[in-house]
């Protein structure tokens, strides 16, 4: 298993939780990221924060989808903010947009999820 | 833009394809058939019908035969050698780089042919992932990379996928799964072999990451590769016969 190389921080903010991610975020993060996923416990939304992501690889993006799956079977809004223009372009390619909601900023996406 | 987003961006603007809205197969070589590829959108897991499966094939190798990204650049370069007889990869001239569409023939169970393609989604040194359109066998990406643990070069091919549409989904439970296991286990063996371990055992781990079928997805079915190759396949006479009187032929 490759090494874990970013960090996932969570705050709760009314009916979201909000995980900020810092670091390179590969296939090696899964653990530290499912970890993350389960401190978020029942939000209602889980709110990514992608304003220091450093890197992401197409594993990432594999974890990514893996999280949504478990959120969807948990009824749980997926909703991200502070990817840059690239990333952004990333997810409309994988066509991860149609799942994760996008967002300019924190308080659109807390606001999106109902919870601001 | 942070600046470590700026950083990220110039970091990795090259491993990954640009973003397109349809798929443009610019050359079709000779024996290719483009007609599952071209003007198709990409589909990733999301847009999957079925079950979605991660399955995880991996072979181990010494490391001081090869390194990480020696086997890397390799696979890139020979990627279609590897291949089981009966499948064709028609790769760019370019080879293995993000944004590069290729057209692939399959061989089926029952000796159905296939024809269908995929995109390079993203490429390093250590990794490079493969998406595929809309009407492929299944929708997703397989990511191939190689990592170097305790004296050993460890690589794999990693699929995550959903079956595209409902009579892929009953195909991969009639058989289809092993198929795929037996494709990638031919696969990852090839490779071992061409770095001289023809005996090389390939793990296979396969895990149901969600076991909804996304009925709301049915409709993929349109543009099912398998539909589409066996009309073209049936239309062969007629192609025949009006190429014999001068019609324009159609793509291939």
């Amino acid at each position: 298993m490759p090494e874990a190389t970013a960090t996932f921080e969570v705050r709760r903010h009314g009916a979201a939780s909000i995980v900020d991610i810092r670091g390179d975020v590969t296939a090696g993060s899964e653990a530290v990221l499912m970890t993350a996923y389960d401190e978020a416990g029942d939000a209602r939304a889980i709110v990514l924060n992608f304003t220091d992501l450093a890197y992401m690889n197409s594993g990432g993006i594999g974890l990514l989808v893996t999280l949504l799956v478990r959120a969807n079977r948990h009824s749980q809004q997926l909703l991200a903010f502070g990817l840059s223009d690239h990333y952004r372009q990333i997810f409309e390619l994988t066509r991860l947009d149609e799942a994760v909601g996008i967002h300019d900023t924190e308080s659109d996406a807390l606001a999106a999820a109902g919870a601001s | 833009m942070s600046e470590v987003n700026e950083k990220a961006a110039a970091r990795d603007a090259t491993n990954w394809a640009k973003k397109v809205s349809t798929l443009n197969v610019s050359e079709v070589p000779e024996g290719a058939i483009n007609i599952n590829v071209e003007g198709k959108r990409l589909a990733g897991p999301i847009q999957g019908f079925g079950k979605m499966w991660q399955k995880t094939y991996q072979v181990r190798l010494p490391q001081e035969r090869v390194s990480a990204t020696e086997l890397i650049a390799t696979w890139k370069q020979r990627f279609p050698e590897f291949w089981p007889e009966g499948n064709a990869f028609y790769g760019p001239l370019t080879g293995i780089a993000p944004g590069e569409v290729a057209l692939l023939n399959m061989t089926l169970p029952g000796k159905m042919k296939l024809s269908t393609g995929v995109m390079v989604l993203y490429a390093d040194e250590e990794s490079f992932t493969l998406m595929t359109p809309q009407g492929h066998m299944f929708a997703g990406w397989i990511t191939f990379s190689a990592t170097e643990r305790e004296g050993e070069t460890v690589a794999q091919a990693q699929v995550l996928m959903r079956a595209s549409d409902p009579i892929f989904e009953m195909g991969l439970t009639m058989g289809g799964h092993k198929q795929e296991d037996r494709f990638w286990n031919h696969t990852l063996a090839a490779v071992a072999s061409h770095f001289g371990e023809a005996d090389a055992e390939v793990d296979t781990q396969v895990v149901c990451v969600d076991k909804k079928r996304q009925w709301s997805k049915w409709r993929n079915v349109w543009h099912s590769s398998a539909i589409r190759s066996t009309l073209y396949m049936l239309g062969a006479p007629v192609r025949g016969v009006k190429g014999l009187f001068g019609a324009k032929q159609p793509v291939a």
